[in-house]
């Protein structure tokens, strides 16, 4: 393993909370739920009318002729990831392109882009149809367009493990710089999914919560009237960056990427392990990684969708590799679930949490599962000095990604 | 229809299509060296002409289209 360290120098993101970074974190720590009821006319016969739509739409920050070639998830990738690029001070210069790289993916992709033009085709015929479909369509295309905006010429890499996208993304972009292949990479995911055929297709397999007359309780993790996520919409971005590099041109750190743990289940397409045994191994993995003992790492920002039997399978893991002295919370019961996006937002948050020495709270939490015996930041965001904390997410496929924060 | 009502509809859909002004359009303007107009949105910009004037462009004709002038000329013959 090489000895290159990585930090943090930028981040960016529009949420369910916010159009940025600032708007999204202060949202979080004020217990702020993004979920609203879904009033478009499609939404009506659906068992989840609720979801998490984007607090600034793209159309109120991006040009109209750009934004009708972009995919909704290829254009807020570009939001979040030109916040990002200007929080890391590398606007007016300080990245060789030949050394910068993205790694960037979305848990489902062009999928709005691929039903409207299927809608077009059928309707209207095959002369109809956009010429700009494919690229919007392309799972790599949120990746592609931020590396041509930002002139990344190490590499573009797109990532797909469902819900645990955006973290493999910013683990990915940590093998990339510690191999020496960047100096930079822009890392992150993107999701925008908000519609009819996912929403009902998450219904049908009962992930999804029906609490459709109380939105903003919908989404509450560990608590015993969880029924399901809520779906969300969004895209997280952050600069990683050898330490070294950032140094020397006095870039302002969050925070430093200390190590990362991956593995996968073997077990099945969509239920985890029920004794969280791959969840488990990628915290030790990580902890390993980073070269950091458990009783270090003081917060976790955990993967807590809100369903019933994921969420209290992460309990057992995090009690069985990090003992029961770290502090919870899962900012998706604000959030909602950004599918690809979740584990490059809950980093920023994760990252913020380290910064400010704050945990944001876990909202809707009135009445914990009796499985819940470790320490939650329930309904207010809770002072704590955090040295190192974690981020967990896991995906359909038996995709587990834990991501280990150290304080610069 | 007018040369002057058809090169207006061209415009609008310029400007919907490519981000076109509406001031820069006019007869004698190339449509990809002038107005900046790659070859994916030209495909975009005939597929509403053929739309908004009810006619139809044939892909072989596409690319005698090189002018504003051009497209209204067809477009006009075609009406």
């Amino acid at each position: 393993m090489s000895t290159h360290e990585v930090v943090v120098t930028g981040l960016g993101a529009t949420t369910p909370l916010g159009g940025d970074v600032a708007s999204t974190w202060e949202a979080m720590l004020a217990g702020r739920s993004g979920v609203g009821v879904l009033t478009q006319e499609w939404a009506e016969q659906l068992p989840a009318r609720i979801a998490a739509e984007l607090a600034v739409e793209p159309s109120e920050v991006m040009d109209r002729v750009r934004l009708r070639r972009l995919d909704r998830s290829e254009a807020i990738a570009l939001i979040a990831a030109n916040e990002a690029w200007a929080d890391a001070g590398l606007v007016d210069g300080g990245s060789d392109p030949e050394r910068l790289a993205v790694s960037l993916g979305s848990g489902i992709g062009g999928l709005q882009t691929l039903l409207h033009q299927d809608d077009i085709l059928e309707a209207s015929g095959p002369r109809r149809v956009s010429p700009h479909t494919v690229p919007m369509l392309m799972p790599n295309g949120p990746a592609a367009h931020v590396g041509i905006t930002l002139n990344a010429q190490a590499g573009v890499h797109a990532m797909a493990s469902a819900c645990a996208t955006g973290a493999e993304a910013v683990a990915w972009g940590l093998d990339m710089i510690r191999a020496g292949r960047a100096d930079i990479v822009v890392a992150g995911g993107t999701e925008a999914v908000i519609h009819p055929l996912p929403l009902a297709g998450f219904a049908t397999m009962r992930a999804m919560s029906t609490r459709n007359d109380e939105p903003q309780r919908a989404s509450r993790p560990w608590d015993k009237g969880r029924d399901g996520f809520v779906l969300g919409e969004g895209a997280g971005v952050m600069v990683l960056e050898r330490a070294d590099h950032a140094a020397a041109r006095g870039a302002r750190v969050y925070a430093r990427l200390a190590g990362a743990g991956m593995t996968s289940d073997a077990f099945d397409i969509v239920q985890p392990h029920p004794d969280g045994v791959g969840a488990a191994k990628a915290i030790a993995k990580a902890l390993a990684d980073a070269d950091i003992a458990a009783v270090d790492v003081a917060h976790v920002n955990a993967h807590a969708t809100s369903t019933p039997i994921g969420d209290m399978i992460e309990i057992k893991a995090l009690r069985r590799t990090l003992g029961s002295h770290p502090v919870l919370t899962a900012t998706k019961s604000m959030t909602g679930h950004l599918l690809g996006a979740a584990g490059a937002l809950e980093s920023i948050a994760t990252i913020l949490a380290i910064r400010d020495s704050i945990v944001p709270p876990t909202i809707n939490l009135d009445d914990p599962d009796d499985g819940l015996d470790l320490d939650v930041a329930a309904h207010t965001a809770r002072r704590l000095d955090i040295p190192a904390a974690l981020n967990n997410s896991f995906g359909f496929g038996g995709h587990n990604v834990a991501l280990l924060f150290t304080r610069a | 229809m007018t040369r002057e009502e058809i090169t207006a509809g061209l415009a609008a859909i310029l400007d919907e299509v490519a981000g076109v002004s509406k001031d820069d359009v006019a007869e004698d303007k190339s449509f990809t060296e002038d107005l900046d107009v790659d070859s994916l949105s030209m495909v975009e910009v005939v597929v509403a002409a053929e739309e908004k004037f009810s006619v139809k462009i044939p892909d072989d004709e596409v690319q005698n289209l090189k002018t504003v002038g051009d497209a209204v000329s067809f477009i006009e013959k075609a009406l």
